[in-house]
Order: structure tokens, then sequence, then C-alpha cells
């Protein structure tokens, strides 16, 4: 089957997201990745998990239409899935290992190296499945994360070659594995390899599988976004504002927008869109990144916690602490002090996130305010506390607004991109009498 | 007994510093059917405002407490806090207690806030008073005399008694009394630091602000009795300094005991400035509102934001030093304040040739940490001390 | 018809004029120790330029160097030794600027030294910092030193008691003090046939300003504006020089408006005008090409900006009155654009973009200048409210390269002109 699509890309601080759109505007599939140095890789890898998870959604489809009843078909592509990922890791570490043994010998390391490679490589490899079991949690789903906090345990435990030697030779192996494109491999093999792994007892899977190699996929257009927009591998009129795509895909996900806050790693975006998601006015934050999500970061660190640990540690507050400074430079220090002063954890988080949420009011203030419905992405949307903060900062200065999060809020700016490229393609097709 | 007397006075005191609602403003209209008028930092003739049966309120923007939610929207961050306050306290309701508001020339912050102040509240009475920086009675005299008996016309018109020279010339006496008064308080504390500790002084100051002169002149005398007569306030090896750069935003109390606590007695400063920028006692000799405007040309003190006529930028404070017996000078500056910012290298450059030793930090009004401070003036303190001893 | 290759002379000829006035002037400078002939450092806006002439004295103007410098690429190190001095981070670079040249030889930016002062004429207090500037210059030279306090017009107008209070200070110190550092007594005659000539180029200049009411503009009144301006916002006002230079600019300008020209930019000519707007506040110095080319590849064109006001606002109708030589000045240094309250400023960009059938307007807020700076983000709302149509923010500062992130302006800027194109396009389709 012939399937037409577009693609938003959001090249982000962090994560580089894609979004694939079918002719009905649905959203096939979605993709994202770690943002790394080199953008054009960040774009296909983030294309390519898009494509795969297409891929996914049309063999949950062929599954559907072969009668296959929702728990059994959420139970063999959920295994069949944990399968392509693992093919998927271990391509990745085969990469790494050759890699790690390139550098290994350009920099005239020791036999005893080599060995501590082989030995530790060897080791994540037979734990693979084990990393891909049912009900396992992985911390991170990109290659760097999982593959990093294990060669880095691994390394220490071992005994033949200094911690600081591996550890070198990783940081710089990675880069390279990440910067391929080939590393992470192609959906057919990854997906034959991992029907095998799975054994013949769902021949239904097998067929979905097959039915789902025969589609073509077309690309129409291809619409690029986001913090690093500037590099984006794309042609200049393929590219859209990220405030703009933040607006549609706001409006595509809730069409009742007209306010939608954003809060990223480095910025935050106020915007305000019409009945039609058209951007009519938008506010970013100063030269000064004070409040965005990266000042979370900062205190997490400090406190020695995950990120996704600030939000509820904060909601244990009993009092919240006033913090007046959201000056990420600053964070450690005010921390401490706090901190210091017998202030407990909780209510200084509480404080926080309050403060960071004061910043973005007033970004939303310049650019008009908070009108029904009021839509917030970006990473800092997933942090509850901030949210509460958010909800009623809001509530006491703009009266009772719907607030949509929605879990797929980080695919906003991307999603928005492809309706851009699905506008763009529509557009072309219309004769050019009829345009003027 | 007096040690609670002076307890329950400096709790009230620092009661009205802390009532970002002026409660006390509202409770005085109540009282008097008068008009209250709002001020700026850094001077404004309050006797004029005085004599018409106003209440001048000191307004130096929501200090260390207010949370600052819509004040945020009006100002880039590379502006200093006060005005972001201020507009805080006008949108938040506190300031609907002001019939008016004067925005004296301190600089282009102020001066633009008043035009804001102007579109966000169409009905007030908002005027820039024009300060002037020539000080020449036939040149600058005659302009801000006429800026002052503007003002006086534009209140009258909105209530307020006609300016009336006898009234004037009451006015400028009772203010005579009060500037006495301020000056007897650091006058003692020069003498005997260990008597007035800073931060007391500074929430009487602050409650000049919000009370009329006439109930905050016992209060200040109040206090110098109880503190004379408290035995239990015994000198300490401080180091004495003087401290300069904080006539407009104002420092949160938490930074001055902050500087005590790490050694310094601050033995002269530029705190709430509109207390101290007319030197001594009005010279009487004409028509009161010549009077008024002959003390700003000739009394008024050397300010960063007063234009240096004469040259000798910086020669004041040295000579201020001297006065006051201070071992040292701290610049404590607010972030982004350009009066201030811009006469710093000048002054240092004056002080440094008198061999006086310095330091200097910034703050902004709603500073919450004050680590890297007490260090920073803890050291100052310390070296000051093992200097004087060698 | 016009001859594409006559329309490339003339546009040549002004610029080639100026360029010509400009060396001249410097050279000048460089030569007064010999000649003998006085100079005053003093500012841009509340020039009195008229008046220096008719003492035969000489204008230098810090503020002219420092954005020199910053064009040329020499500010960052200019700012760092100020800073290095106990220049605070936190104040205005260009003084920081001209303090870090002052200390460096005091090169000019024609590579010629420039004169020590023989009178530092402080004329205009519309900028605070100002006043605190030469402070700092009457520490570093040993000259006389004489100021104009010009009050502020805090109530949208200027009353009697302002005017008189510039006239007498003008009259009981300005003048006295040329006629002492000039050795020459005052001529009221010759100010006045120096006024009577300012007039006459204003009314060209204000000419060339208005030509961007046209479809499409023949100027950029911001990035070519500054270009503009630069003659009779420094030392040329009431010279024979400075008509001759209108004069030939209009001509230019109404041929290109004739021939339906777009404006002349750094790539050459823009030949399709997509966007029109008005922008508030200075712009960046250091990477001032890079930034008018952000414009340029958007299509988007300046119609008109309150920076090429700072020297003074003509086109409301004022000109040089020679009938009232000193009230006239009093009146010009009173009107200067950062000298005008929030509510004028609201009021006058709000024209702008009405008159100027602007698409929008943008306000580049500079951190140096907190005249032009405190109170733009309500200013941004107001003329939003008033025009109904978008406002941009973006932040830069004058000559501190430190404070122009190229990536984020430009982030900025296409999402500004893409939201006018979308908002454009779903208003067709409607």
């Amino acid at each position: 089957m012939r399937i037409e699509y577009c693609i938003g890309v959001d090249l982000g601080s962090t994560t580089t997201k894609a979004v694939i759109l079918g002719a009905d505007h649905a959203v096939l599939g979605r993709g994202i990745t770690n943002s790394r140095s080199n953008y054009v890789v960040a774009s296909q890898v983030a294309m390519g998990e898009a494509l795969i998870n297409t891929r996914f959604t049309r063999i949950r489809n062929q599954l559907g239409h072969a009668g296959v009843g929702p728990a059994r078909c959420d139970q063999l592509l959920g295994s069949f899935e944990r399968r392509f990922r693992e093919q998927q890791y271990l391509c990745q570490l085969a990469t790494l290992e050759s890699t790690l043994h390139g550098y290994a010998d350009r920099t005239r390391q020791d036999p005893a190296v080599h060995r501590a490679l082989d030995a530790i490589v060897a080791r994540m490899r037979s734990e693979s499945a084990g990393l891909f079991a049912e009900g396992a949690a992985r911390k991170s789903d990109f290659f760097r994360d999982l593959a990093g906090s294990r060669f880095h345990e691994l390394s220490e435990q071992q005994k033949e070659a200094r911690f600081d030697v591996l550890a070198g030779l990783f940081d710089k192996s990675i880069l390279d594995v990440e910067n391929s494109t080939e590393a992470v491999g192609t959906f057919s093999e990854h997906a034959r390899a991992a029907l095998q792994a799975q054994g013949t007892h769902a021949p239904e899977l097998a067929r979905a599988v097959d039915a789902a190699f025969g589609d073509e996929l077309v690309q129409v257009q291809v619409v690029g976004t986001g913090y690093g927009r500037q590099k984006l591998p794309f042609p200049e009129k393929s590219i859209r504002s990220e405030i703009l795509c933040h607006g549609l895909g706001a409006h595509a996900m809730y069409p009742h927008t007209r306010t939608v806050l954003d809060i990223g790693g480095q910025d935050t975006k106020a915007i305000q869109v019409d009945e039609q998601g058209i951007v009519t006015s938008f506010q970013m934050n100063d030269r000064c990144a004070a409040g965005c999500g990266r000042y979370l970061g900062y205190i997490a660190d400090e406190m020695n916690l995950g990120l996704h640990e600030l939000g509820p540690l904060a909601g244990q507050a009993t009092r919240q602490v006033r913090i007046n400074s959201t000056c990420t430079v600053f964070a450690g220090a005010e921390l401490r002090e706090r901190l210091s002063l017998g202030e407990r954890r909780e209510d200084i988080l509480a404080g926080l996130h309050r403060a960071i949420v004061l910043r973005a009011m007033s970004l939303l203030a310049r650019s008009g305010g908070v009108h029904e419905q009021f839509t917030f992405t970006g990473g800092v949307a997933r942090n509850s506390e901030a949210v509460k903060a958010l909800r009623k900062l809001v509530q006491e200065n703009y009266g009772e607004r719907t607030l949509n999060i929605s879990t797929e809020s980080i695919y906003t700016g991307a999603l928005g991109a492809a309706l851009f490229a699905w506008r763009a393609a529509e557009r072309a097709d219309v004769p050019e009498e009829v345009k003027a | 007994m007096s040690s609670s007397e002076l307890d329950r006075l400096l709790a009230d005191a620092e009661h009205l510093y802390r009532d970002l609602t002026f409660q006390s403003v509202r409770d005085w209209k109540r009282r008097t059917g008068g008009l209250a008028i709002g001020y700026m930092p850094v001077y404004v003739p309050r006797e004029i405002l005085h004599a018409q049966g106003c209440l001048p309120v000191g307004v130096l923007g929501g200090g260390e407490d207010l949370e600052i939610i819509r004040g945020d929207a009006f100002y880039q961050s590379y502006i200093c806090h006060i005005p972001r306050s201020t507009i805080e306290l006008g949108l938040n309701g506190a300031l609907d207690c002001l019939d008016g508001m004067l925005f004296p020339a301190t600089c282009d912050v102020i001066r633009n806030l008043s035009g804001m102040w102007r579109m966000q509240f169409p009905d007030k009475f908002v005027h820039y008073l024009d300060v002037p920086q020539d000080f020449d009675p036939q040149v600058g005299g005659t302009f801000y005399e006429h800026e002052l008996q503007s003002i006086a016309a534009a209140l009258a018109a909105r209530g307020a008694k006609p300016l009336r020279d006898d009234a004037l010339a009451a006015s400028i006496a009772v203010f005579d009394t009060h500037r006495d008064a301020v000056e007897a308080l650091y006058t003692l504390r020069r003498e005997q630091p260990w008597k007035v500790p800073t931060h007391e002084l500074y929430l009487l100051l602050r409650a000049g602000m919000l009370l009329p002169v006439e109930e905050h002149v016992p209060l200040l005398r109040r206090y110098r009795e109880l503190v004379l007569a408290d035995a239990a306030r015994r000198p300490m090896d401080q180091a004495r300094v003087l401290l300069t750069g904080s006539f407009c935003e104002q420092p949160p109390l938490g930074m001055i005991k902050t500087l005590e606590r790490a050694g310094c007695y601050i033995v002269d400063d530029d705190f709430v400035p509109v207390h101290r920028w007319i030197r001594g006692r009005v010279a009487r000799g004409g028509a009161p509102m010549r009077d008024l405007v002959g003390a700003f040309l000739e009394s008024g003190v050397p300010s960063a934001i007063r234009y240096a006529e004469h040259g000798g930028k910086g020669d004041d404070v040295v000579a201020r030093v001297r006065e006051c017996g201070a071992e040292g000078v701290v610049f404590c500056a607010p972030s982004f304040c350009d009066p201030a910012l811009l006469d710093q290298p000048m002054v240092v450059r004056a002080i440094e040739r008198a061999g006086i030793p310095w330091t200097a930090f910034k703050y902004s009004e709603n500073t919450g940490q004050f680590q890297v401070i007490r260090e920073q003036a803890g050291t100052f303190a310390d070296s000051i001390k093992l200097w004087s001893t060698v | 018809m016009s001859n594409p290759a006559t329309a490339q002379i003339h546009k040549d000829a002004s610029q080639e004029r100026q360029k010509r006035m400009i060396a001249e002037h410097f050279h000048r400078l460089a030569q007064a120790p010999d000649t003998g002939h006085k100079c005053a450092y003093t500012f841009v806006p509340g020039n009195l330029t008229e008046l220096l002439r008719t003492f035969d004295v000489l204008p230098v103007l810090p503020e002219i160097n420092a954005l020199q410098s910053g064009m040329r690429g020499r500010s960052r190190d200019y700012i760092a030794l100020a800073e290095k001095l106990g220049h605070s981070e936190d104040v205005c670079t260009y003084v920081k600027c001209d303090v870090g040249m002052l200390h460096s030889g005091n090169v000019g930016p024609t590579g010629e030294r420039l004169p020590r002062p023989d009178l530092l004429l402080l004329s205009y207090t519309g900028c605070f910092t100002f006043m605190k500037w030469f402070e700092i210059l009457a520490q570093e030279y040993e000259c006389p030193v004489v100021m104009l306090h010009v009050p502020y017009q805090g109530d949208g107008r200027i009353t009697d008691a302002m005017r008189r209070y510039v006239v007498d200070q003008l009259r009981r110190k300005v003048i006295p003090m040329l006629e002492k550092v000039s050795g020459k007594a005052y001529d009221e005659d010759l100010l006045r046939q120096h006024l009577a000539r300012s007039a006459q180029a204003e009314t060209d200049l204000v000419a060339v300003l208005e030509a961007a009411k046209h479809r499409p503009s023949p100027i950029d009144a911001y990035f070519g504006g500054v270009y503009y301006i630069g003659p009779i916002f420094t030392a040329f006002r009431g010279t024979q020089d400075a008509i001759e230079y209108y004069r030939e600019l209009r001509a230019e300008v109404e041929e290109r408006m004739r021939a339906g020209k777009g404006p002349v930019t750094p790539e050459g000519e823009l030949e399709h005008e997509k966007y029109r707007v008005v922008v508030e506040g200075p712009p960046n110095w250091t990477s001032f090409r890079q930034f008018w080319q952000m414009f340029v590849d958007e299509g988007a064109v300046v119609v008109a900006s309150t920076y090429t006001k700072v020297g003074g606002v003509y086109d409301n109708g004022f000109r040089h009155d020679p009938a009232r030589p000193l009230e006239t000045l009093a009146e010009y240094c009173m009107g200067c654009y950062t000298n005008l309250d929030l509510p004028t400023r609201v009021a006058m960009l709000s024209r702008y973009v009405q008159e100027y059938s602007a698409d929008g307007f943008l306000i580049n807020s500079v951190k140096s200048c907190n005249s032009f700076s405190a109170g733009q983000l309500m200013i941004l709302r107001e003329v939003e409210k008033r025009t109904g149509r978008p406002g941009g923010f973006i932040e830069s500062d004058l000559v501190d390269p430190r404070y122009f992130s190229a990536s984020n302006i430009k982030n900025r800027l296409e999402s500004y002109f893409q939201m006018i194109e979308q908002k454009r396009s779903s208003g067709a389709g409607t």
C-alpha cells in the first residue's frame, strides 16, 4: 500500500523530535532522540525513529484488520517491540565495540585495555535480554544513556585497566556512534531478527509485519523547526519558526487553545493563537535564561536528585520558601544558603517551582495574558509541582481557565511543523494561477 | 520598663516597614480626610505637601517581602528592581490610598516610570518633579520655584488647601525640627555606634516615610532617650565604615544586619536620603518658597544624582569619611543603578587618593542571600581592624 | 524613464559628499592643535552646533566615536579596559567604550588622533547618563565644563518656565563660557544665519524620511536612516554643506520613489518589499550589517523609526527659527526624542504605524540605554492596543558585542515576520 506522509522535525536543545502525519493529518508515528553535537544526525535519527514508529502503527492496524483483539494485540506488539529495541541496542553496541577498540588502537593502549573492553561489552551483550525484558525499568531510551551507565559501572568493577582510560575511550566512541546513522541499523533487519527471536508461535504477527513491510511510505514534504533551527539540514523554505509550530501544534491537540506556554530547556515561550491556530502575539524569555527548564536541571544536580523527582518532592512541602532569584548561576548558592538556614528541602523546592512559574507569568502577561483555553507544553509541563503552581497563579490572576497538558506535549512543535509541511504540500498542488 | 518600651517602639517601626498595604496611610486619610501623595526616591520638598494639608508618603518599592507577579512583565532583566515592585504595588491595589504620585528627577528609569504611571493610572495626580541641575538662584532657582508652584496649584485643584506663605513657613519649621531630630540620631550613632545599630536607625527612618512628621519627630526623640539610657548597649570591636550608594532602591534589612554582624559599624550612610537632603535648617530670609528653593540650591547634599558643578567628584565622600571618623568605605549600590554605579569609579578615585580603604558589592531590594556579602564585609572589617593596629 | 546608471551616480553623489564632509571634519579636528581651532566635546541629542559655529568652535561627539568604535570592532577591548578601570558591567557601554578609547590613545574613527577638548559642553540631560559621562570626562581633562540642564517634557509639553530656564542657561552660562573659550564675542546675527540654513536642511530631511510612506518605500528609515541623519545630527547642522547634502539626497530619494524602487541595502537594492515595519530603539552597532541583513533576508523594510529622531524631531513641524534664536535652540533641545514622556512616545509610534501603513512594529531594546528602554514593554502593549498591529521585542546592546546574540535575534525576527505572513495568508483565505 502506498502511504503519503509529511514529517515535522523539532530540533530542541536537549531532544530532537519528529512527527509523521498521514494525508488525513492523523499522527502515524513519533520519534525522539537526544540532540547531539551533530544536528544532521539528530534529525535523521529522530525521523528514522518516527518511521519505525509508523511501521509499528501499521503493524497494529494490520493486526486489527486480521481480527486480533486489542489485548492480544498489545501483548504481541509489546513483546515484538521489546525485541526490536533489543536488536537495535545490540546493533549499536556492536558499533560501539569496534569504535572502542579503534580508539584504543589509535591511542596505543595496552592489550589489557582491549581485554577489559571485550569483557565489558560481552557482559553488556549478555545482559541485553534482561534490559528489554517485560516490565524492566529503563531510565532512558537513548543508547547514550543506556549503554553509558552500564559501561561505567562495569568499568569501575573490572581490574584490567584504569577507569579513567576506559571512560575516556567511551566518551570519544559514543560521539561517533551517535553521529553515525548506520549504527542504529534498519527497520527491516531488526524486525526480522526480532521476529526470529520471538519464535513462530505468532503467525498473525509475522503476517502483519510482512504486510507492513509491503507498505510504500512516501515522503511528501518535510518541515523543520526548533532551537537549532539555523542549522537544520533542510532548505530554508522548509523551515518554520518554532513559535508558529508550537502555536499550530497546540491548536491541533486542543482546537480551543488560545494561549500556549512552553517551558523548555533553554527558553520559555508565551504564545497567543487565534481560532485557526495562527499566532497573534508571542514573547520569549529575554537574554537571561533564568527560570527555564535548565534551572531545574541545576537544582536537581545540586540536590543529587533526578529531574523527575523534583516535582513530587516539592509536592510534599508544608510551606513555601520564597525564592527571589531564579538566576541559574546562583541557583546552587541560593539553595545551600537556604538549607544552611534550616529550611526544609521540600519547602525550598516548592518555592523554586513557584519562582520559575512566576517568570513564565510575566512572559504570559507581556504576550497578552492567559485566555481560554490554556495549553502548557515543554519538558516542565511534566513536572507536577510546576503545573500546580501555574494553575494557582493563573487562577488568581486571570480567573478559571481550562489547562490542557498532553502526555505527548513534547511533540507539540514537531506536530505543528508536520502540519505546516502538509499545508505547503497542499498549496503546492494548487495550480499557479489559482494561488495568485 | 524602658527596654520593653524600646522593643515595642522598634516592633512598631518594623511593622510599618513590612506593611505593604499602607494601612497607616489609610488610617490617616480616614482620620483627616486629607490627600495622601506618594513620592519616589530621592528627594521631594515635603514641606509643600505638608503646608497644603497632604500626607507625603515615601514609596521605596516593595522591599524584600513583596512577591513580584505582574511587575516583571513591565521591565527587562537589566533594569533595577524598584520600578517593578512599585508597579506591582500599584497593580495589586496597595497604592490605591494615594491620591497622587511624585516622581522626582532621579534617573531615567524613575523618570520613565512617571509616564507609565500616567498611562496605567489615568485618574491619579502624577507629576514628574524636575529638580534643577543649575544651582544659580536666578536660573535654576526660578525654574524650581515655578515647578513647585505648579505642583501646589495642581494639588489645590484636586482638593488640597491652596498653598499659603504662613502655612509653608510653619511647615518648614516643622521639618526643621525633623531634620534636627534625624541629625541628632546620626550624631549619636557617629559618637556611640553601639547605642544606635543601623538596622534600628534604618527602621526609624523608614517609619518617617509613612508617619506624619508630627508623629515621627517624637518617635525619633524617644528612641534616642531610650537608647541613651540603655546601659546594656556596650561598645564592641567593630570597624567603622561609611556606606554609600543606597540612596534609591533600598537594601533588604537583612543585608544591613549582615554588615553589622560581619563586624562593621556603619557610621554614615545615604539610606532614605529624603530626610537628610537639606543639610541643617532652612535659612530664612525671604518668602518661604524662596527659602525652600534656596535650601535646595545651597544646602542640598552632594549626590550621584546631583550634578557636580565645580568638579571635585568624591571629595564630599572623603570629607564625610573624615567627619564621621570612618575607617573605610563600603560601596553598596543596587544592581543596574545608573547613578550610583556611574558615580562609583569617580568616588573611588578620590578616596584612593586620600588613602581610604574600600570595598564594593551590589544588591537588589529583594536579595535573599547574604553569604557572599557577609564574607566580603567580614574580610573588609578584619583588614581594617588589622590595619589600624599596625 | 529613469536610467539605472544615473540613479546609481546620484546615490553615489550624496554618499560621496557625506564621506567627504566627515573626512574633512575629522581632519580639521586632528589639525586643531596646530591651527588653534577650539574644540568642544558635546552630545548628539540637544547639540548646539549652530551656536558652536557662531564661535567657530568645532564639535567632537563622544557618542559617535563610541558607535564608530563599535562598527570598527574596537568596542569590545575598549569596554574591557574601562571595566578593568573599575566601571561597572551594568552601565552604559557608550561611556565605557569612550573611556576605553580615551585610555588607548583617543584615536578617532578616521584613524587620526582626536584633539583634547577646550570645553566640555554638556548640552543635554534627556539622558541622565550623559551627566555622569561628562563628570567622568571632567575628571580626565583639565578644561572648563559647562552644563545645560534640559528639563524633561514630563507632562508631554514645553512650558514657558522650561523654555525660560533653558534660555537663561544659554544666555548666562553657555554663551559667556563660549566667549571665554573662543575669545570671540557672541554674534546673534551670525547665529540667525546658521539657524536659517538648519531649517532649510531640516525640511529636506523630513521629505526624505517621509518618502517611506510611499509603497514601495524608497528608503530604509532605520538602517539606511542612520546614514541620512548623520550630517544633521552631528557637526554639520547650519552649514551650506548640509543644505547641499540634503537637497541632493532628497532628489535621489524622490527619483527612486518615482521609479518605484526599493531601498538600497548592503546587498544592493531590495526588490521586493514584503513587510513594512516601524522600529523603536537604537540599533546595535557591533553587528550593524548582520542585523540589517536579517531584515533584508526577510524582505522587511523599516518605514519609520524613533532612533532617527534622537538628535531632533522635525516631522512634527519643528524647524530651527532664526527669528527666535535662543528660544528655538531651547525648544530643539527639549524636543529630542528621549526627552519626550512615554505617552508622547506611544502616540508617536502609533502614528507612525498608521501613517506609514506598517504591518507592525519592532522594539530593539538596548541594555545600555535606560532612557530608551525603561518602559518599552509598556510601550509595546500600548501601541499594539492602539493600532491593532503586532509588536515584536528583541534585545541587544549599543556597542557591547557580548549582548548581541545573532541566533537569538534572528530567531525572534523570523518568528515575527512569519507570524505576519501567516496572519496575512489566513486573512486572505477567509
